[in-house]
């Protein structure tokens, strides 16, 4: 995987794992904020923590949702970075960049199902993935989150928080996961390596 | 401690947790370097507790490689750090650590107790301080039952359920596992989200995956 240039999209605080993650099945990612790294990598990962409406404005202040949108290489995005592939989020009621027609809502709290979602769920796959290649069904991965989207045409994984939700979705070249795959063990580090076989 | 770590991550343990228990006592906060050498080394979710008394002190220790951070003592000096953080860094990287025993008729939250001569009663009511840490914006709740931390006579059940009843966000049991069969009676009794322990494991008196294995003969849902 020498020749691959792997963008990670500088989301804030917490990236070390991720950068941790890629090391570990030997990529190099490269944290950046600068659009010409970023339209000119191999493949791009769009991590975040935090609130939307804080993660949406440092898109939007390095004028990046655009270039975002645009791009036509694999795109990632994890966590709260697959919230903002969307059309909104309704955390602070915030409009995201709607690559995705979906809007991020809370979870509900229920009985035996806090919120937040922290913890190991199942992943339910939908039909065979290249993303899941090597994965079995029904693999535990991490979550950590309180919003999630809700399950649609787009969605090619789902995990259960008292209903389904999505846990990873596919559009065009445009993929994400609720989950973390970089602190999700083998299953995590196998779908990273997954992402970044897929070719533009 | 590197060892350590890569046998907790070959053996399936679910989470990492690194206390340094002694930083608030001795006013000081957890190695930053550690952080960044476990931290590359872990495949599994890392939270990092010990002396975390700012904003700065959070960033850093995220920075190098946690995933979560977890305050105990100071939060009980000062609460609104609780609200900075999750202000900052979103409720879910924000655990708090409870350490409480009962004191006549109530339980309450102690701090300082990595230092049993500096360990003192916070007079907070446990129950109340749970209120408190989850509107602040708490993300999780370990609670550590320290009349059986050490004791290695079953988690203290009482406590949890008490506790669990005032919880939305997930708690973590701790304190008190000695046996297998502890760890079964907590998930059966309780609606704990995980259960915490060290000795045991540090020891190698069990297994993470012979308990794992065990959980599941009892039908309790474990990642294997």
């Amino acid at each position: 995987m020498g020749a691959q240039r792997v963008a990670i999209v500088d989301s804030g605080a917490n990236i070390a794992s991720l950068r941790n993650a890629l090391e570990r099945i030997g990529t190099h990612g490269l944290f950046t904020l600068d659009a010409k790294i970023i339209r000119n990598a191999s493949h791009v990962i769009l991590p975040g923590v935090g609130a939307a409406a804080d993660a949406m404005q440092r898109l939007n202040d390095y004028e990046l949702a655009d270039v975002i949108s645009e791009l036509t290489q694999p795109v990632l995005g994890i966590c709260l970075g697959m919230q903002l592939l969307a059309t909104s989020s309704e955390e602070g009621n915030v409009r995201c960049m709607n690559i995705v027609p979906a809007v991020a809502s809370i979870l509900s709290a229920g009985s035996g199902a806090p919120v937040p979602n922290m913890g190991w769920c199942r992943v339910s796959q939908l039909g065979v993935q290249v993303l899941f290649a090597g994965i079995p069904d029904a693999s535990y991965f991490y979550f950590v989150h309180s919003y999630a989207l809700p399950v649609s045409g787009f969605t090619i994984a789902t995990a259960d928080h008292l209903e389904p939700f999505t846990a990873v979705l596919a559009k065009d070249n445009f993929y994400a996961a609720q989950f973390h795959p970089e602190r999700s063990a083998g299953p995590g580090a196998r779908f990273l390596k997954n992402f970044l076989s897929i070719t533009s | 401690m590197l060892e350590l770590t890569e046998r907790y991550c070959a053996a399936g343990a679910d989470e990492l947790v690194f206390y340094d228990i002694t930083a608030s006592p001795d006013n000081r906060s957890v190695d930053r370097n550690w952080i960044s050498s476990v931290g590359a080394l872990l495949d599994i979710p890392f939270c990092v507790a010990g002396g975390i008394r700012s904003l700065a002190d959070a960033e850093e220790i995220l920075n190098a490689g946690a995933d979560k951070i977890s305050i105990n003592s100071p939060a009980v000096a000062r609460p609104e750090l609780i609200s900075e953080l999750a202000k900052r860094f979103g409720s879910q990287c924000v655990v708090i650590g409870i350490d409480s025993r009962k004191v006549g008729n109530d339980w309450k939250v102690f701090q300082y107790t990595g230092d049993e001569q500096r360990s003192r009663n916070s007079e907070r009511a446990t129950l109340e301080w749970v209120r408190e840490v989850q509107e602040r914006g708490g993300g999780e709740i370990v609670l550590n039952c320290m009349s059986q931390d050490g004791e290695r006579n079953g988690y203290d059940i009482d406590q949890l359920c008490s506790v669990q009843e005032l919880c939305t966000v997930p708690l973590v049991a701790s304190g008190g596992a000695g046996s297998m069969r502890d760890f079964e009676q907590v998930f059966s009794a309780t609606r704990v989200s995980a259960a915490l322990a060290a000795s045991v494991f540090h020891s190698q008196e069990i297994s993470i995956p012979d308990l794992k294995q065990y959980l599941d003969a009892a039908g309790i849902e474990v990642r294997l």
